[in-house]
């Protein structure tokens, strides 16, 4: 998280000039389920990547290295439109502290 | 109304290089104005009375004559919607409306301001419907007086045309960067033909300068989001922000008007005294009634009796505290509305002026006239009579009656 | 460029995680496709609404790309003064750099308060792309009905009760309004069918003048259905023809997809909470029949419009993965 800035601070009229600093904003706790990747059965076809909405899906030279948990919402929508038979994504129960 | 010349500096504008004069209205000295300011884009809508200015404009387009990207809207929402756009991608940009087409854009004022796009915008004002009224009332600015917005009044068509130069700089500065609204009276002015001494381009060019946006959205190397939205966290220090701009605008606008003065020979400040410094009756009345109004001081004084004038020309920032040194020696005081501030009891400049005397040990006695709404002519009588009312309340020591509409038909 | 995920999967995201829209949002997967679709450097403008304001919450934004807000109405009046700005600057030899220009907004910003000043920028021929994400109702503010809203559909301000079935009109055309302007290009598309998706923005984009993509983007929290089936119902909705896929380009209608099996249109409809009391009520049987029987109607006379059955623009494919449809 940022720190707040004082209006001093502030660049005039509203203006962000950090591009993308949304990804400070963690997202990740706001997620219940939490998705699984079989790398064994994955064929890393990428449509989990397309329709992720967080963008949190990493991919390094067309192969799936990693979801992103910091982001990750938990929707599903990876997992449920995972091509491969029998799903290379499944969501499981988080299991979280307290 | 003649001879309402503003107060003229040392030496005269016969020293002013390459000086000329032209016969105009209101709205041709306006269009003459933005043509030499040559914005980078104007989006705007035909209202009346401002049309004439926006198609003098547009045959400015038409004919080569300025490099304006001219945008012709489908409503004044969308003309400062665009104009927006176009100011935070680092355009000098222009807009012109009256009345129903200020109301129209309403929303879009204090945002505006709050994204502090340097806009400049003419406004021939005029009254709020209903009833339908083409005609002045200054309904429309003094409604949108908080709307975080410099505010600059002219009396006739020569102030229109040097406020607009003025505006461009001011809002662009800087230390301000604030949008500026240009206001004169609709038809009264905009349409009457007067006088008016012209800079030659080469000067205003060089007066107005560049526009150096520190952010734009048309700078790929560096992008920026504007306009986000900000809740509890944010939303005051931006306030607060927007507020210290507005208020220090002021230092700006005294030093823009000290750099026009050299090139223009005409001075300007935050207000016009008129004969006010050994005053003991004085109206404050805004934009060309203050012309009707100086005629009667003339003549008043010719009879002996000290009669004076103040005419603000920045509404925002408001200049309280030099309103109230200027002010504060008086008996009595008439302030004078062009527009009702319905169910107040008294009219936005009345509150301003009461509000800036708040504190002083011998308050001038004050009253509150609604004048001219719809164009109603104010004549030299009519004035006159403000006159005679304020000497005999400082004959009695009070006020009977505050407020009160001049020249109706109970 | 290559539209393959592989390519696609190697460039920058524009449009960055943090971003705070609900978990499974269509509109988000939308944007994501959106800004992965663009070549040359965007601006954008955004109307209020769910993207705006998850999007860019001070001091936070999702967007790497020159981007601003002004309002609800009015994200093409904004986009046409900064388009404005470009083409003026441009021919002052201030700029040189190549820049193109999108407007988003929602169905609310788009089919109703925003109808005037996307007509006039339409009618201006700015040089921009309008994409309006359409999930069909104001989900921002709690899922009050819009003029996109379908029949029968219960929102918060059409809501289903002992005396009523929901929404009592029928959603109004606004792709074929849009198309009444004589604009280059436009069309109709989902995130579910990425390919097409990304294709219309990039030939949109390539075109000199206003274009238009009117995207269904599923909302489930709007829709009543489960987060992570916002896809599947994007996808239903082309397969029942509720919302067919296609393009006018140059006044020419092009259909994109043709479902193999045109499924009923209570396929579309069963899934979703917002249409239940259709399904338990049998007096309500009539609203379903008058749906079907719109919907083929409609489909019928976009069949005869679209005198050519075109692929859209790329179609170089990918190892074929099932749902990978157009």
């Amino acid at each position: 998280m940022k720190k707040q800035m004082t209006r001093k601070e502030m660049p005039l009229g509203t203006v962000i000039d950090s591009p993308g600093c949304s990804r400070e904003y963690k997202t990740g706790g706001w997620r219940n389920l939490i998705p699984v990747r079989n790398a064994e059965k994955c064929t890393n076809c990428l449509i989990c990547w397309i329709y992720c909405p967080e963008g949190c899906i990493k991919v390094k030279d067309g192969k799936i290295t990693e979801i992103d948990l910091d982001y990750c919402k938990g929707c599903g929508i990876c997992a449920e439109e995972c091509p491969v038979k029998g799903k290379a994504i499944t969501m499981v129960e988080e299991k979280k502290e307290n | 109304m003649t001879n309402l010349q503003t107060k003229k500096e040392p030496g005269s504008v016969k020293d002013i290089k390459s000086a000329r004069f032209a016969a105009m209205t209101g709205n041709n000295a306006i269009a003459e104005a933005m043509r030499q300011i040559n914005p980078d884009v104007v989006a705007a809508y035909p209202i009346t009375p401002q049309t004439e200015a926006v198609e003098e404009f547009a045959d400015f387009v038409a004919n080569g004559k300025v490099k304006t990207e001219y945008v012709a809207v489908e409503s004044e929402h969308s003309s400062m919607s665009a104009c927006i756009g176009a100011s935070a991608a680092g355009a000098r940009t222009i807009t012109t409306t009256s009345s129903a087409g200020f109301a129209l854009m309403w929303e879009m004022l204090p945002i505006a301001s709050g994204l502090r796009t340097p806009i400049v915008m003419y406004v021939a004002n005029r009254a709020f419907s209903a009833p339908l009224n083409i005609h002045c009332s200054h309904d429309d600015t003094m409604g949108g007086r908080d709307t975080g917005w410099i505010q600059l009044y002219s009396e006739n068509a020569q102030e229109g045309y040097d406020n607009m130069i003025q505006a461009i700089r001011i809002a662009e500065d800087q230390s301000v960067r604030l949008p500026v609204m240009v206001c004169l009276d609709g038809f009264i002015i905009s349409h009457s033909v007067e006088r008016v001494d012209l800079l030659d381009d080469e000067t205003v060019r060089k007066f107005i300068g560049e526009n150096k946006p520190p952010y734009h959205l048309l700078n790929v190397a560096k992008p920026i989001t504007i306009g986000a939205c900000a809740l509890q966290d944010y939303y005051t220090e931006h306030k607060r922000q927007h507020s210290e701009a507005l208020i220090n605008s002021k230092d700006k606008i005294l030093q823009v008007a000290d750099e026009f003065a050299k090139i223009s020979g005409r001075k300007y400040g935050l207000f016009e005294s008129y004969k006010l410094d050994d005053a003991e009756y004085g109206l404050v009345i805004i934009n060309s009634a203050a012309g009707v109004a100086k005629m009667v001081v003339d003549d008043l004084r010719g009879k002996g009796v000290k009669a004076g004038l103040l005419k603000p020309r920045v509404y925002r920032p408001f200049p309280g505290k030099e309103i109230r040194d200027a002010l504060k020696h008086l008996k009595a005081i008439a302030v004078m509305d062009r527009v009702d501030a319905f169910g107040a009891g008294r009219t936005p400049t009345f509150t301003e002026v009461a509000s800036a005397m708040y504190g002083l040990e011998k308050q001038p006695l004050m009253i509150n006239y609604v004048y001219g709404l719809g164009g109603r002519d104010i004549r030299l009588e009519d004035i006159n009579n403000v006159y005679e009312k304020l000497m005999d309340i400082a004959k009695k020591g009070k006020v009977d009656k505050v407020f009160d509409y001049l020249t109706v038909r109970e | 460029m290559a539209l393959s995920l592989k390519e696609l999967s190697k460039k920058e995201e524009l449009f960055s995680s943090g971003h705070r829209l609900c978990a499974g949002c269509g509109a988000a997967t939308t944007m994501r496709q959106i800004m992965l679709a663009t070549e040359d450097p965007v601006v954008i403008s955004t109307a209020t609404g769910c993207v705006y304001v998850a999007t860019a919450t001070y001091p936070y934004t999702a967007w790497k790309c020159n981007w601003i807000h002004s309002a609800f109405e009015n994200s093409a009046a904004t986009i046409s003064g900064v388009e404005a700005a470009y083409q003026s600057l441009k021919r002052q030899g201030k700029i040189d750099k190549k820049i193109k220009f999108i407007a988003i907004g929602g169905d609310g910003g788009t089919y109703d308060i925003g109808l005037q000043s996307l007509s006039g920028a339409l009618e201006r021929g700015h040089n921009f792309l309008y994409v309006c994400y359409n999930n069909e109702a104001y989900m921002n503010t709690g899922i009050q009905r819009s003029g996109a809203t379908p029949l029968g559909a219960s929102t918060t301000t059409s809501p289903a009760g002992s005396a009523s079935y929901g929404k009592k009109v029928f959603r109004k055309d606004l792709t074929a309004i849009v198309a009444a302007h004589n604009i280059p290009y436009l069309a109709q598309t989902t995130p579910a069918h990425w390919r097409d998706l990304m294709g219309k923005v990039q030939k949109a984009l390539a075109v000199e003048g206003p274009t238009f993509l009117n995207i269904l983007a599923p909302c489930h929290r709007g829709w009543r259905v489960e987060m992570k089936d916002s896809m599947k119902l994007a996808r239903l909705a082309a397969d029942t023809c509720y919302w067919p896929l296609y393009e006018v380009e140059n006044g020419q209608w092009k259909l994109n997809y043709t479902p193999k099996e045109k499924k009923p249109v209570t396929e579309w409809l069963k899934p979703q909470g917002r249409f239940k009391h259709l399904f338990s009520n049998p007096e309500y049987q009539k609203v379903v029949d008058r749906l079907q029987e719109t919907v083929d109607k409609e489909w019928a006379a976009l069949l005869k419009k679209c005198v050519v059955e075109s692929k859209p623009p790329e179609t170089e494919t990918k190892t074929a993965p099932a749902r990978d449809v157009c």
